[in-house]
């Protein structure tokens, strides 16, 4: 089973993006997937989790993530608020929407997957602060589970009628402006 | 199709698929997204029912009532304060003998406000003379709500669906819909054997006194006191009627088998853990951990609380050394009522007390308390040793 948590902010969309995700990994045969929200008092710009587990068989634990082997960040400032990388395994990946390279960041020596995803989005013809159709190309860039263009596939369907080519576009943008390295 | 969808979408399509003709439903957290998904059905052509939209959820049950009635197919749902601002209704939805079906995305009660999951709402509804199942997972949400139709129908009694909120209601996950064909091959149209007629006025349920009386017809009528007693007995009956509702739908879809507890490794199990809603699937995982350091030990999962399957519960049990009860709702004042619910059902089925095991009350998840698979299986390997924390409420802090 993989365990991805995702952080974000109330309104930006963290949800949504796992929720593409999981479904393109049910549809590319991973019958267990449970993609699981975290609800607090959340308002907008308040910290936000979810879980998505995918897995081959079917799931039965639908507690919030502890331990997980990936970690996406939709909002470099949460690094200040929330300890995104509590329990990340080792040889672990944190996903990170940030301007600032691999190298300016510390976790501590883990594996980093990087892009301005903030950036990027705009670039790609999306509004100010839409970051949850590109993050997912970072994830994409650096952990694969599902084959990239079945999760295009799903974030023009997810977007059907919000600008389904420009999500896809951010997408496809911060897939190929991604860094990997260790931090 | 199998799809990937929330555990309110999976409600939502049985009903859409049951082809309920009338829905009443004040939206509540976390109900809501089900009760939007049918105005949207309704809106959309796709179901062809009449969505009333009420100011309460007094009213929302007291349209059904009228609804069903007058013969139509009626649902409704919701949750925690809106189920209990109901309640005089879902009496008088059973003392009326009416099949209505009502979703119940569980959740707290207040006071205080608390939005999140646990089983207090419906558990407090349980002596109102409605049936009520607990889904684990989507499969079962769609699937149950499927039955409970058939089951209303059959015995003239209101079926309560009750799935956790936010872990199932919000939480997506796959699971198979129904072929349209096939639901109404295994649920055909509702027929009352009787339904209000404004050409032919009646009043139903009027002042009913306590002693038996000649009828207006010149025949001897049921008392109050009779007409309640058939209840009871219809409802007990009911438990068999759920068993062969779940065979036939098990011949049309080939899912279920297991309608009234459904056990997990429980064969050989000196110790069993009973527990109810999507807890029980979190069990089967704990389980599999204490099951590989070498202990005997099952789950078994209570599908249908009311009427109480004591039998088949008592069955689970028998051989076992040790029942831990695993309750996310109180009797306050007591215990569980799941565990005295089973307790008293062994008193009954198991006549040498001796060989009776051990029952242990525990409580997980009030007010959304999150339930860690590591506390869990903490705490029953505590409990096969005997030295469980008092009070046994799990990830207490006080």
């Amino acid at each position: 089973m993989t365990e991805i948590r995702w952080h974000g902010r109330g309104g930006q969309g963290a949800i949504t993006a796992s929720r593409i995700v999981a479904t393109a990994a049910f549809k590319n045969g991973y019958t267990g997937v449970a993609m699981i929200p975290t609800f607090g008092t959340e308002r907008r710009g308040a910290p936000i989790f979810s879980s998505l587990k995918i897995a081959r068989q079917k799931i039965h634990d639908l507690s919030p993530i502890e331990a997980p082997d990936i970690v996406v960040v939709l909002d470099h400032l949460l690094l200040d608020e929330v300890d995104v990388a509590k329990g990340l395994k080792a040889g672990g990946l944190i996903v990170l929407n940030t301007p600032k390279p691999v190298t300016a960041c510390d976790f501590g020596g883990v594996r980093l997957a990087v892009a301005d995803v903030s950036a990027l989005s705009v670039e790609a013809g999306l509004p100010q602060g839409r970051v949850n159709s590109g993050i997912i190309g970072v994830l994409c860039r650096a952990f694969d589970i599902v084959p990239f263009e079945s999760v295009l596939e799903e974030i023009e369907a997810e977007f059907d009628g919000k600008k389904p080519k420009a999500n896809a576009g951010a997408a496809r943008l911060a897939y190929d402006k991604t860094t990997v390295g260790v931090a | 199709m199998h799809i990937i969808e929330t555990g309110n979408v999976a409600a939502a399509l049985g009903v859409k698929l049951a082809g309920v003709q009338v829905v009443a439903a004040y939206p509540i957290t976390p109900q809501t997204p089900l009760t939007e998904k049918l105005s949207e059905l309704i809106e959309a052509g796709e179901m062809d029912a009449r969505y009333v939209p009420v100011e309460s959820e007094h009213s929302a049950l007291a349209v059904c009532i009228g609804a069903s009635s007058a013969g139509a197919r009626s649902f409704t749902a919701t949750s925690a304060n809106g189920l209990l601002y109901m309640h005089e209704q879902v009496h008088w939805a059973a003392g009326a003998r009416l099949p209505i079906v009502m979703c119940v995305a569980n959740r707290a009660v207040g006071a205080p406000w608390n939005i999140w999951n646990d089983h207090q709402d419906s558990i407090s509804q349980r002596d109102t003379g409605w049936i009520q199942i607990y889904s684990c997972d989507h499969q079962q949400i769609i699937d149950d709500t499927l039955k409970a139709f058939r089951l209303a129908e059959t015995t003239s009694i209101p079926v309560m669906v009750c799935y956790d909120g936010y872990l199932l209601s919000h939480t997506y996950m796959p699971f198979e819909v129904p072929e349209q064909e096939k639901v109404e091959q295994f649920l055909p149209p509702f027929h009352p054997s009787y339904a209000l007629d404004p050409s032919s006025p009646a009043n139903l349920n009027t002042v009913t006194l306590p002693e038996i009386r000649t009828d207006v017809h010149g025949e001897m009528a049921h008392g109050y006191m009779e007409i309640r007693y058939l209840l009871q007995e219809d409802l007990r009956k009911a438990v068999q009627v759920v068993e062969e509702i779940d065979a036939a739908f098990q011949e049309i879809f080939g899912r279920g088998g297991a309608p009234l507890v459904e056990p997990y490794r429980c064969d050989d199990a000196e110790y069993v853990v009973v527990g109810m809603g999507s807890l029980t699937y979190q069990l089967w995982d704990v389980i599999e951990t204490l099951r590989t350091e070498g202990h005997k030990i099952g789950v078994l999962g209570v599908r249908l609380y009311r009427p109480f399957p004591d039998a088949a519960v008592a069955a689970a049990l028998r051989g076992a050394r040790g029942v831990f009860v695993m309750e996310k709702a109180l009797s306050y004042g007591y215990e569980g009522a799941l565990c005295s619910d089973l307790k008293s059902a062994l008193y009954d089925h198991i006549p040498d007390k001796s060989r009776a095991p051990f029952v242990k009350g525990l409580v997980a998840g009030i007010g959304g308390r999150e339930i860690r698979t590591a506390d869990l299986t903490d705490t029953l390997r505590s409990g096969l040793v005997g030295s469980i924390p008092e009070p046994g409420w799990i990830g207490i802090q006080l």
